[in-house]
């Protein structure tokens, strides 16, 4: 086993270790989550990282978005991916994508990967991306984010869990976010994809959610 | 009494938990009424655990949940 994953080792054994250099993940938005979860993706040596985001870096990025610097201002979000993967490991095969996940290139964007993170910042984006993984058959590691609060969810094909999440008419109120509200829901997404991909199993149908104000979490449904 | 359990934004201005008398309440929506909550703000509703409606009677004794819908990035 290369030197670089070898603290991986005890929390997970060298063939789930190489069962990740096998596999491939979309990672649809390269902002808040997105950067997190690239680089949590990266350092565990997935083998091929897909990374879609068709925004630019603007300065109210900068309080939350680990790719953002006041000098990348006006770059790619996906092209400054890519950077990042070619300094943190380069052994990961890494497609960058500056463009947005729509309607129209999520076939393609998804075909052959093993699982989906959603980085996406909307709730119409998810529920497009999440019909087109369903039927594509490809789990969906769900992750959101409002100020102090994070959720988590592994959706699979044809469960329906995102319409209850997020019902008809639901909208969002605050666009608030918090250093550390990103880093902390990356996490709990890159926890569950790394269960799904070793097959250590998932709970199906369940949503985590995490207060970071009053330090509580829950499972739902 | 009905127990409401606040999460995440919703416990701005109403905190944790409120109670409230059974009759001011007959359905799910009469709790975002009383709390001044739109619709709309209330992605996951629980009463007792079970994922409800805001059309879903609710009754004395009842504990009902909710969340709002969370969807940055």
């Amino acid at each position: 086993m290369e030197e670089r994953y070898i603290r991986n080792l005890g929390a997970l054994s060298e063939a789930e270790c190489a069962l990740l250099r096998e596999k491939t993940v979309l990672v649809a938005g390269c902002g808040g989550l997105g950067g997190y979860l690239i680089e949590m993706l990266l350092r565990l040596g997935v083998g091929e990282i897909r990374a879609a985001d068709g925004d630019r870096f603007e300065a109210s990025n900068l309080n939350r978005q680990l790719l953002s610097a006041p000098a990348l201002l006006g770059k790619s979000k996906a092209e400054a991916a890519a950077e990042r993967a070619a300094l943190v490991n380069p052994d990961v095969r890494f497609v960058a994508v500056p463009a947005f996940v729509t309607e129209e290139n999520v076939k393609e964007l998804i075909q052959g990967c093993d699982a989906v993170l959603d980085a996406l910042d909307n709730i119409a984006s998810r529920r497009m991306l999440a019909r087109a993984c369903s039927d594509a058959q490809i789990p969906m590691i769900h992750g959101a984010i409002c100020g102090w609060t994070a959720q988590a969810a592994v959706l699979l094909p044809g469960d329906g869990l995102l319409e209850t999440i997020y019902p008809e008419g639901a909208a969002l109120s605050s666009k608030a976010s918090l250093s550390f509200t990103p880093p902390f829901c990356a996490a709990l997404q890159t926890a569950l994809c790394v269960r799904l991909l070793t097959g250590r199993g998932i709970e199906a149908g369940k949503l985590y959610v995490a207060d970071l104000l009053d330090m509580e979490m829950a499972s739902l449904f | 009494m009905i127990e409401v359990r606040f999460f995440a934004t919703l416990r701005e201005g109403r905190g944790k938990i409120a109670e409230i008398g059974a009759e001011e309440a007959s359905a799910a929506s009469d709790i975002f009424r009383r709390f001044d909550i739109p619709a709309e703000e209330v992605s996951i509703l629980l009463i007792n655990g079970f994922h409800s409606k805001p059309e879903d009677s609710v009754k004395d004794g009842d504990v009902v949940s909710l969340f709002p819908p969370v969807g940055g990035g």
